[in-house]
């Protein structure tokens, strides 16, 4: 028999794992949902709904911290930083429209579980250096928790690093602590005209090298943004010195104010030029910023009508490809080369992503590694079987 | 400090292993002879010493990991040391273990300025990554006061901070790839120049792992440009809660200093004695405020910070007028260490992290502490996170203070803990606080973590006697209980 199980607070999660350790069942961790369709398909035997766990246990604006319930949306979590003029500083992209379903569902705990930021990952850092601390339950039933709600912590193994980015398949929690910081006054963005893909890494690079603290570097189409955040003098004077430093590279520059801008990074982080043709297949690929224009030239070789567009310096490719039942995944990482990275497969079909591998295969070494460690939390198996694969 | 028992067999088979050792590593790279091996004898928590089973200085990837596959089948421990100055013992020697020194890992193997990182072999000093590439306008952000001597693979298993983490980032936050060699020999790869690798994150489990799941042999971290200006404005208060009182309005004014440090009366005035920073003497609380970036930012935000200080009632607020004055600011907080020292004989430095509001309330009760344990202490700490460094004075040649003294530290990093903080900020566990972690974790919480331990390490080889008070082993640990009477609990709603 299958179902939901909807625990209300911690001590009730607890009873369900125990619950499902003693049946010998498995369990489909689910927040909100929204990434249902992101990863390997889901086959628990039951799901084990977090949504009911929910809300702000604390939040001190000048420690820079937030502890909330698992459950808790994202979207009241970025309302109660937006009243005190703070964020989440890795940006937290809402994939839900690329998806297929509505926007602003996630929980703050599904976007680490993924382990997902947008563009200013490149000066603030992953989801998974916000992650101060948390706690849940292991696959023991067992509550537990790692981390705190310090700033600076090493008692003990950094736990917090290995749950962002688990999936769900290590323990489920219930609270977590997050770092936040100060919204900057003011953003703005200045925009290169006519660059393909190699000289825009290339003016990417250096900007991103430069003292003028770039927060996030795309390259669309043949547009390449800029954006520089702060106090409103300091953003004139690093916008002016952009400019001279990038003087040689194009003729065709402009600068969008801060509401343009929000919404090209918004644009940016969601990917959202990727949104159209639902059925065609999108990849999220991470190599050295400099390798990315080489990647995408071998990927056009063979699919010269594929869309990509870079984010992250040119680190970070968003890529689309007409549908195909391998979504050219041999394609894809093969092209990746010797400088190094890794794929992930974000949009198919629930077909394709149960025939593929969603996540980077790893050398067996790794992959054997990774065993160990999923084992030494759920021991039994009992979380998101599957679900990366 | 009760560290495991020594293992006879092993002790038997000294000669044995070290023969072993030299057919996997030629020449001068095994030491065996007690002179040689008494420099390895401590680190830098050198109040606690013990001689090696033998050292072994590999130079090649291959030998770490022939070494380390011969440990684990015969079942030998092993210690990683970089530069020897953890302050938890780190890398204190086990009389059972071979101690395994990776300082001639030393090269800069590559430098990349368009992808703005630099791989290195773990050897390499922290500061030395930033020479090798400030003459381009680059630097590596962490910088622990070890700088000079510590190693970058020894940061990445401390996971180590500095003044400047508040704005950039601890150690964990700069890592971009490791290479690394498992208990059994195996190498493997986390991370490179590309950011977030997939699956599991390794790369941030490891840093800070204290040497316990694998042993580096290779680092790739992120460089940033250097900040085109930076200014420090020292700020006195009559008041040791104006000065803490000042750090939590800088912050929620939503400014990011790039560094924030505060010094308690005594410390102000032992680093004022020894170096002649011009510091306050009249003042209570101190704070070194250091803004960094564009000049018009620095000088905007300067003016902010120097107006939130006046508001809280600062007696002193001098802004540094050149790189010279910043120096000098910063020179009296940089050798508060050794500028106590001079009115000591030894002191213990803790490193308990609290939530910023707490530390007036910490301050307090830490002088109340002192007057009970009847020794001094004196504050000096990284205000902007929270991170407290407290030094406790005494003589350790008297048993009986170096008691006292380690009792007042337990009760000083309880009273953190309590305040809903943690055992260490930076400094790591290692001997030091290991027997304290029950205090802020419960038998689950460090049963889940030696569970981690047991995928890298089943036999618990290395680096043991560090980080865990109790060390259960791996079988033990493995075993699943499950509870067959727990019903489904019919109050939990179902669908």
């Amino acid at each position: 028999m299958s179902g939901t199980i909807k625990p209300r607070d911690a001590r009730e999660l607890r009873q369900a794992i125990e619950w499902a350790l003693s049946e010998g069942a498995t369990l489909d961790v689910r927040g909100a949902g929204s990434k249902r369709a992101l990863g390997k398909p889901m086959r628990g035997d039951h799901v084990l709904d977090t949504s009911g766990i929910s809300g702000i246990v604390d939040y001190a604006p000048e420690e820079l911290v937030v502890t909330l319930r698992a459950g808790t949306p994202m979207r009241e979590v970025e309302a109660l930083l937006a009243q005190r003029n703070q964020m989440l500083a890795f940006e937290p992209p809402d994939l839900g429209p690329l998806l297929g379903c509505a926007p602003g569902e996630g929980t703050l705990v599904g976007t680490l579980m993924g382990n997902f930021a947008g563009p200013r990952r490149l000066s603030a850092g992953a989801a998974r250096d916000h992650l101060l601390g948390f706690s849940g339950v292991n696959g023991r039933g067992e509550a537990f928790k790692s981390g705190g709600r310090v700033m600076k912590n090493v008692t003990g193994y950094d736990l917090s690093k290995l749950i962002a980015g688990s999936w769900g398949t290590l323990a489920v929690l219930d609270e977590v602590s997050v770092k936040v910081l100060p919204a900057p006054d003011q953003t703005r963005t200045l925009i290169l005209r006519g660059l393909d893909d190699a000289a825009a890494a290339r003016a990417m690079c250096a900007a991103m090298g430069s003292p003028h603290e770039i927060s996030g570097a795309a390259h669309i189409g043949d547009r390449t943004a800029l954006r520089v955040e702060g106090v409103a003098p300091s953003v004139e004077a690093r916008l002016k010195g952009l400019r001279e430093l990038l003087a040689d590279t194009t003729a065709a520059m402009e600068e969008l104010g801060t509401f343009e801008s929000r919404a090209l990074w918004r644009d940016v982080r969601d990917a959202a030029p990727l949104e159209a043709d639902a059925d065609w297949t999108v990849w999220r690929l991470s190599c050295p910023p400099t390798a990315g224009a080489a990647i995408v030239g071998r990927i056009r070789g063979q699919r010269p009508e594929a869309k990509a567009f870079y984010d992250w310096s040119g680190g970070l490719i968003w890529l689309g490809l007409p549908p195909r039942p391998d979504a050219d995944h041999f394609l894809v990482r093969g092209a990746i080369g010797p400088t190094g990275g890794h794929a992930t497969l974000i949009r198919a079909s629930e077909a394709v992503r149960a025939a593929v591998p969603v996540f980077q295969p790893q050398p067996p070494a790794l992959a054997a590694l990774a065993t160990r460690v999923k084992e030494s939390f759920d021991p039994r198996g009992l979380f998101n079987p599957g679900r990366m694969g | 400090m009760q560290m495991p028992l020594l293992d006879p067999d092993i002790l038997r088979r000294r000669g044995e292993i070290v023969a072993a050792l030299r057919a996997i590593v030629p020449g001068e790279g095994v030491i065996d002879d007690l002179d040689s091996m008494r420099p390895y004898e401590c680190d830098a928590l050198s109040a606690y010493r013990q001689m090696p089973l033998v050292v072994v200085l590999p130079d090649t990837v291959a030998q770490v990991s022939a070494i380390l596959r011969y440990c684990q089948d015969r079942k030998v421990k092993v210690v990683p040391r970089g530069a020897g100055t953890s302050l938890s013992g780190g890398s204190m020697p086990v009389g059972d273990a071979i101690l395994l020194g990776m300082g001639k890992f030393n090269r800069v193997l590559e430098i990349d300025y368009a992808n703005r990182c630099v791989r290195v072999q773990p050897g390499v000093t922290n500061l030395g990554v930033t020479k090798a590439v400030e003459h381009e306008g680059f630097y590596y952000a962490p910088d622990p006061s070890s700088q000079i001597a510590c190693s970058i693979g020894g940061n990445v298993a401390e996971n180590s901070g500095g003044v400047h983490c508040l704005k950039y980032g601890l150690t964990t936050n700069n890592l971009l790839g490791i290479e690394m060699v498992l208990m059994n020999g195996e190498v493997v790869r986390l991370g490179g120049k590309h950011l977030d690798a997939g699956g599991y994150d390794l790369l941030g489990l490891m840093t800070g792992s204290e040497g316990l799941l694998g042993v580096v042999t290779e680092v790739t971290v992120r460089i940033l440009r250097k900040p085109s200006t930076a200014r420090a404005v020292l700020i006195g208060f009559p008041t040791e809660a104006g000065a803490a009182d000042c750090v939590a309005a800088v912050i929620a004014s939503g400014i990011i200093p790039g560094g924030m440090e505060m010094m308690d009366r005594d410390a102000i005035q032992c680093a004022e004695n020894y170096v002649g920073a011009g510091y306050p003497l009249d003042a209570e609380g101190l704070l070194i405020v250091e803004l960094d970036g564009p000049a018009v930012e620095v000088d905007h935000l300067v003016a902010r910070v120097e107006e939130i200080a006046k508001e809280r009632g600062a007696t002193t607020c001098r802004v540094s007028r050149d790189e010279q004055e910043r120096a000098l600011f910063w020179a009296g907080r940089k050798a508060a260490f050794p500028a106590v020292g001079q009115i000591t004989p030894d002191y213990m430095c803790l490193d308990g992290s609290v939530p910023r509001g707490r530390l007036v309330e910490v301050l307090a009760e830490m002088r109340e502490m002192s007057k009970t344990h009847r020794l001094r202490v004196v504050n000096v700490f990284h205000a902007g996170d929270g991170n407290l460094h407290p030094l406790i004075l005494f003589d350790a040649n008297d048993p009986e203070e170096l008691r006292r003294a380690e009792e007042f530290g337990a009760d000083i990093l309880r009273l953190c803990v309590r305040v809903g903080g943690v055992l260490t900020g930076e400094h790591g566990v290692g001997i030091e606080k290991r027997d304290l972690m029950g205090e802020q974790f419960t038998e689950i919480d460090l049963d889940q973590q030696m569970r981690v331990k047991c995928a890298f390490d089943p036999d618990h080889l290395l680096n043991p006697g560090k980080v865990f008070p109790k060390l259960r082993r791996c079988a033990e640990l493995g075993r699943v209980v499950v509870h067959h009477n727990k019903m489904p609990f019919p109050d939990i709603p179902r669908f």
